[in-house]
Parts: structure tokens; sequence; C-alpha cells
């Protein structure tokens, strides 16, 4: 691990801050690649005018949230409301403090890292539960309502499918587990079949946590206008924005370094690119299930979450412990 | 002269009574189990702490201004009520102090996905009363251009009901995507044609304006085959995927004793099993001359009606491209070209009724002409009959029960257009 301080307060404040920042940045180049490949999929250029390429879009489009006047409705209660934009950027940015992006770069390798993440993740019912209440809004209540039930539930199964690289190693640490699967023996691919299913599984259930479709029940722009960020304006509309994006791309990180590895390719090497290769990858699949399927029911997301996902889940971990004591 | 209708519906006769345990018994909206849309809430569950929700006017899911006001218990709706009249613009009011030929564009706005068929019916009428029958290279041409209307109708509709499950930044937003693109085809050749994308002003009394171009007809079976390919892939990506499905299957399920009893005719209709189109059962145009198939589905929810427009849009290009291998040659109007405004004159309280099928069903014009002759060249009254504002009164009935997320995809299956509905 690069240890730049002694001090480790300064050592985390600054690896913190690279990390933040280059996650932010990798987001909103992720804005850019999400608008050119719905564009691509739909018979159409996608951003072409700002900037070569459209290469500038994100920048203009983040310029423009900015300079956007920031409404606070007058029935809303005005603390909460602005707090919440900045906690739910928190509480993404925060899991990606255990992400092992090298064997050397790693904001913090806690001997709990699995579960600081996925600690972060269910956090985030919170925030946008204080900005569904703050908003003073029907529309943005009900989204909020939808969101705890669903992250609530879908936290579940996630904790269950993570469950299954963690009994294999035997450890939460992520640095453990990244090497537990050395030489390609990938945790999707080995065990052989429920590897592969707690992956699949880990990453729908990760979908669903991070309120992609076609888990975005939410914000349902098609019938709660925008669900939670109906009220917010600016540069606080975008923080939600953002938030979405940054925890799209941290449970794609997390899923890459649990179930494929991590930064290790076997015979091809290991370092930084290949994790970030394996983390856009998974995120370009987020992208591309957003922009084919269409928006699951709240009632039938619960519907699947407990009747298929949690039992799903159990058996696999039980399975997973048995193999574990057996082979 | 007499009353003039340009056809007689056959009669419709509806089982007023149903047998229950052996005994007959007149049908009422008790006893089939619909939904009272008048339920006083006070009836209710006191228990329940219902939410008020306004839908509208201004919501992306609604389909232009419509506004339902929803009494949600948690998110299952209650009670809903439609509100109508936010596009309201005096249209029937407008058409009593314009002449004949100047109500052809202003109609044109009303159902403004697809202005072709405000055209035909408000034109026919007139011809009814006038007592006139366009030649029939003009019949010809109406109906290839309502078929295509009808497809690019469809069109939007099925995209929209992908926007309203998918929404507009996801899955949705791509189906709408892919109908657009093949919709483009549609309106290029009716640019080519009238040189006008969206509102055409191309029927006038006693025919058509604008005579097809040369070339036209084999551009316009080009495109109708590829439409055909491509609504495959809009039943792959919409009715037969599995979240489309248990999205719609099941919801909304309109008996067809209701939809009739409501007005509801065209898709909504024919999902619900009743095999009725104007097209087939009173042939106006040139539909006398072609065999009409007619698709239906027997479900009746919300899936039933999406699944019979995509059926619709390959059975109207079927009809588009056969009409194409036979239009006749000769004039395109029964009059002359029309050089004032008022050369056109009705009087003497003449009024006529004439009817289209168009994509959301039965639209009706009904004409009563002027009793005085010196301001014969306006009507005295003009009433649209709209077949989206019967489909909206449907909306008490199916809503009750589903949840929000539900009530957009009703709306959606509905498809209503508001500026037909409010005129």
């Amino acid at each position: 691990m690069i240890v730049l301080f002694d001090s480790p307060w300064l050592h985390g404040a600054l690896l913190g801050l690279v990390v933040s920042v280059s996650l932010l940045t990798v987001t909103a180049a992720g804005l850019l690649y999400e608008r050119k490949f719905a564009g691509r999929l739909q018979n159409r250029p996608g951003p072409t005018e700002v900037g070569p390429w459209g290469l500038l879009q994100p920048v203009a489009d983040g310029l423009k949230l900015f300079q956007k006047e920031q409404i606070v409705p007058a029935a809303a209660q005005r603390f909460l409301f602005l707090l919440a934009p900045l906690l739910v950027v928190v509480a993404a940015l925060a899991g990606a403090a255990v992400i092992p992006w090298s064997a050397e770069l790693m904001v913090a390798d806690l001997h709990m890292g699995v579960l600081w993440a996925l600690a972060m993740a269910s956090l985030m019912p919170l925030p946008v539960w204080i900005a569904g209440w703050s908003s003073n809004n029907k529309y943005a209540l009900l989204g909020a309502m939808r969101t705890v039930a669903q992250g609530i539930s879908y936290e579940v199964p996630l904790l269950l499918t993570a469950l299954v690289p963690i009994i294999l190693t035997g450890s939460f640490r992520m640095g453990d587990i990244v090497a537990a699967q050395a030489d390609l023996r990938w945790f999707a691919l080995w065990p052989p079949g429920p590897g592969a299913v707690a992956f699949v599984l880990f990453l729908l259930t990760a979908l669903a946590e991070s309120n992609r479709i076609p888990f975005d029940i939410p914000e349902a722009e098609s019938e709660l206008v925008a669900g939670v960020t109906v009220e917010y304006t600016g540069m606080n509309f975008g923080m939600f924005y953002l938030a979405e994006y940054v925890h799209s791309l941290v449970a794609s990180a997390i899923a890459a370094a649990l179930f494929l590895g991590g930064w290790d390719m076997g015979p091809l090497g290991s370092g930084l690119h290949w994790m970030l290769l394996k983390t856009l990858l998974l995120w370009a699949v987020i992208f591309w299930i957003r922009w084919t399927l269409l928006r699951f029911r709240s009632d039938q997301l619960m519907e699947l979450c407990w009747r298929w996902l949690v039992p799903l889940g159990l058996g696999l971990v039980l399975f997973t412990a048995t193999w574990k004591v057996f082979a | 002269m007499a009353v003039t209708l340009s056809h007689s519906l056959p009669v419709q006769t509806l089982p007023r009574t149903m047998q229950v345990g052996g005994v007959t018994v007149p049908v009422d909206l008790v006893t089939t189990g619909w939904p009272d849309p008048q339920m006083r809430l006070e009836d209710y569950d006191p228990e329940a702490d219902l939410m008020t929700i306004n839908m509208g006017p201004q919501h992306p899911s609604t389909h232009g201004v419509l506004r339902v006001k929803l009494w949600l218990d948690g998110e299952t709706v209650v009670k809903a009520v439609p509100y109508v009249g936010y596009l309201h613009r005096g249209v029937e009011k407008l058409c009593e102090k314009l002449t004949y030929v100047q109500l052809t564009p202003i109609v044109d706005k009303n159902d403004y996905v697809s202005p072709m068929m405000n055209e035909m019916a408000i034109n026919m009428a007139i011809e009814n009363a006038l007592g006139i029958e366009p030649p029939r290279r003009a019949q010809y041409m109406r109906s290839i251009l309502a078929e295509i209307q009808r497809i690019g109708s469809h069109l939007i509709s099925v995209g929209t009901w992908g926007l309203d499950m998918g929404g507009a930044i996801g899955g949705g937003a791509t189906i709408f995507m892919f109908c657009m693109r093949e919709r483009e085809l549609l309106l290029d050749l009716f640019e080519e044609l009238t040189g006008c994308r969206f509102h055409y002003n191309t029927h006038t009394v006693g025919g058509q304006r604008h005579d097809l171009p040369v070339g036209w007809d084999v551009k316009a079976k080009q495109v109708l085959a590829r439409i055909v390919e491509r609504s495959y892939e809009y039943e792959q990506f919409l009715v037969e995927n599995p979240i489309c499905r248990a999205r719609a299957r099941g919801v909304a399920v309109l008996d067809p004793l209701l939809a009739m009893e409501c007005g509801a005719s065209g898709p909504i209709l024919r999902g619900s099993g009743v095999d009725f189109d104007l097209r087939r059962d009173a042939p106006y145009a040139a539909y006398g001359e072609i065999e009409v198939r007619v698709p239906t589905r027997t479900e009746g929810d919300a899936l039933a009606r999406a699944m019979v427009r995509v059926d619709e849009i390959r059975e109207s290009a079927r009809i588009a491209s056969a009409l194409l291998d036979g239009v006749p040659e000769g004039p395109i109007c029964a009059l002359k070209p029309v050089k004032l405004p008022g050369a056109v004159k009705l009087m003497e309280g003449e009024t006529a009724y004439a009817a289209v099928e168009g994509p959301r069903g039965e639209l009706g014009t009904y004409l009563v002409a002027q009793t005085d002759r010196k301001v014969g060249q306006h009507p005295y009254r003009l009433k649209i009959r709209s077949p989206s504002l019967h489909a909206l009164s449907l909306l008490p009935y199916l809503c009750p029960g589903h949840t929000l997320a539900d009530v957009v995809v009703i709306i959606g299956s509905l498809d209503p257009i508001m500026g037909e509905v409010d005129r």
C-alpha cells in the first residue's frame, strides 16, 4: 500500500481526496459515455456539438447546473432540504474508500472492507428519505417511501451474495478477497455454478440499490415526475444525479473486486488498468440494461426480492459454506 | 333535403340481461362487479389515510394536459376522476364562423397525431350534406392516406406507451426513438405529397387538393414493407418483453359491455373482443373495394390493446399497399378548384353525420347547415365526436384497485389525444 504520510489522518485525507476527485472525473466521463452509448442504441449520434465529438458535454452540463437558481420551496424544511443532497453524495463516495484499485492504491484496506462498502450503500435510503420528506411534496414523499422499502429489501440479497466470496476467502478484507482470486480463479467462475449465479445476483441487487432501471422506481419519472428530486433545482439536483452515477460505479467496482479478480489478470499481469477495465465493462453493462429494459412496478420489485432473490441468496450461502467445508 | 347519414350502423344488440343462477337479471354496473366510479369516499375504510394527488395537467405521462385526480391508499388508487378542458380552444364554435372550405385546416389540429383523419371526417360530412361524391381516385387516395396516418399514429401510441413504462431516460426512450424513426419515413411521404409534414390541409370538399406525385406509390410501398418488418421488432421490444408483460398483462381489464356502454371504439373496443370496425362494417372511401381484416383480442387488458395496435400497423400496411396497386386514373376533386372561400354553400337546415375509423376509434362529425341563405357558407353547428373523450370516460372504472404506476400504463393504453378530447 502507498503510504503518503505517517499520520493516518493526513494519508487518508489526501488519498481520499485524490480518489474522490478521480471518481467524479470518471463519472463525468461516464455521463458522456452513457449518452453516446444511448445515442448509438437509438440511431442517433448523441452529443456532438460541445467540443470535439461532444467531449465537453459533461462540463457544459455541470456548468449549466451550477448557474441555475437554487429554489427552496417555501413549505420545505430548509435545513434538511439542503442537507440531503450533500449526504447523498457523501454516502455514495464513502463506499469508494475500500475499493482495491490495485495492490497499492487503496484509500483504506479495512479488515471489514466489504461490510463498510455495503453499509455505505445501505446508507443511501436515509438521505433520500430526508429529501423526500423535507421537500413537502406528495410525489417526493411517494418516491422516498419507495426508496426506503426498496433499499432495505435489497440489502438482504446484496449482503447474502456478497457473503459468497467472503466465505470462500475467509476474510472481509478486500485485498484478501482479490488475492484469493489470483491466477484467474475468479469467484464468478469458480466454484462453477453458484459463483456465476452470485455474481449476476450481486449485479442485479446492486442495480436495485443504486436505483437504476429496471429498478429505478424511486424516481420513476413517468408516474412520480421525478420522485424525490422533484423539488430540487440546479446543483442540488445535480448532486442526486451524480450520486446515482457514483453509486453504480462503486457497485461495479466492488462487483469487479469480489467476483472478477479485481486488479489481477493472471498471466496478463496485474495492475490498476485491469481493475479499471473490469469496472468500466460492468458499468457499461449497467448502461446497456438501463437503455434496453422497462421499469418494474414497486410491488413486483418487492415480490422479486423476497420471493426469489432472498431464498436464492440463502441457498447460495448454504451451498458455499458446505462446499467450503467439504472441498 | 332529407337527413343524410354517411352510413347506417349495424344495430348493436347489447346483452342487457345476464343469467345468474338460472334467473335472468338486468345487467348494471353493480352486478357485473365494476368499481363504482361515483364511490363516496366516506364509505371507504375510515382507518385508511387517503392521499389526494393531482396527476396533471403538467405531468410527463398524461399525454398532454389531462388531469386525473387520484385518491390513494398507500399506492393503491381508490378513486380516479379525470378532468378535461385544459386544451379547449373552441374549435366547434370557431367552425360556425368559418366557411366550409376553411374548416379543414382548423380541424387538422384536433387529433394532432393523425390530422388527416379529421380532415377526412369533416369533408365527408360536408360532401354528404351537399350530396356529392368524390371521384374514385380521390376515394383511393383518402383510404391510402388514412391507413398511412393510422400507422403513424399507432407508432406514436406504442412508443409513448413504452415511455410510460420505461421512463424518458431508459429503455422506454429506446422504443420511442425506434418508433419515431419509422414515423419519420411516413412524414417524408406526406411531405412529398402535400408539402407539409404535420398539418396537411390536403382533403377538401369533394376530393383532394394534391395529386399523387410520380413514383410516390413505389416509395410508399417500400416504406410500408420496411415498417411491417420493423413491427416485429417493436413486438419483441414491448409486448414480448417479460417486464412489459408483467406490467401490462391483467392490468385494467375492460369488459366489452362497459366499453360499449362508455362509447369506446377502435383498438380499445377490439382489445376487449368486440369485433367492430367502421372500415369493414360501414365502408366509406375505397374500403368497400378491399378486404379489411380486423385484428381483435379477447383479453381486454392494457397489453391486448397494445397488441391490437401492433397488429393494426401490419394490417394497415397491407391495405395501403394493396390499394396503391389499384389507384385509378382520373380527377381528384368533384368540384372545381375553389377560388373564393364562400363558394361551397349549404342551406335549409341540412344535417349530416359522417364517421371514419380513426386510429383511436370512431371519429365522427355532425353538421347542421344554416337555415338562412345569406350566411349559407358556414355551418350553423358542428359537433365532433372524438373517440379519445369516450376512452377517457373509462378511467374511473379502470383505475381503482391498481397502483399509481399502473395509472400511467392505463392512460397510455387508452391513448388519448388531448387536442381531440377538448377541441
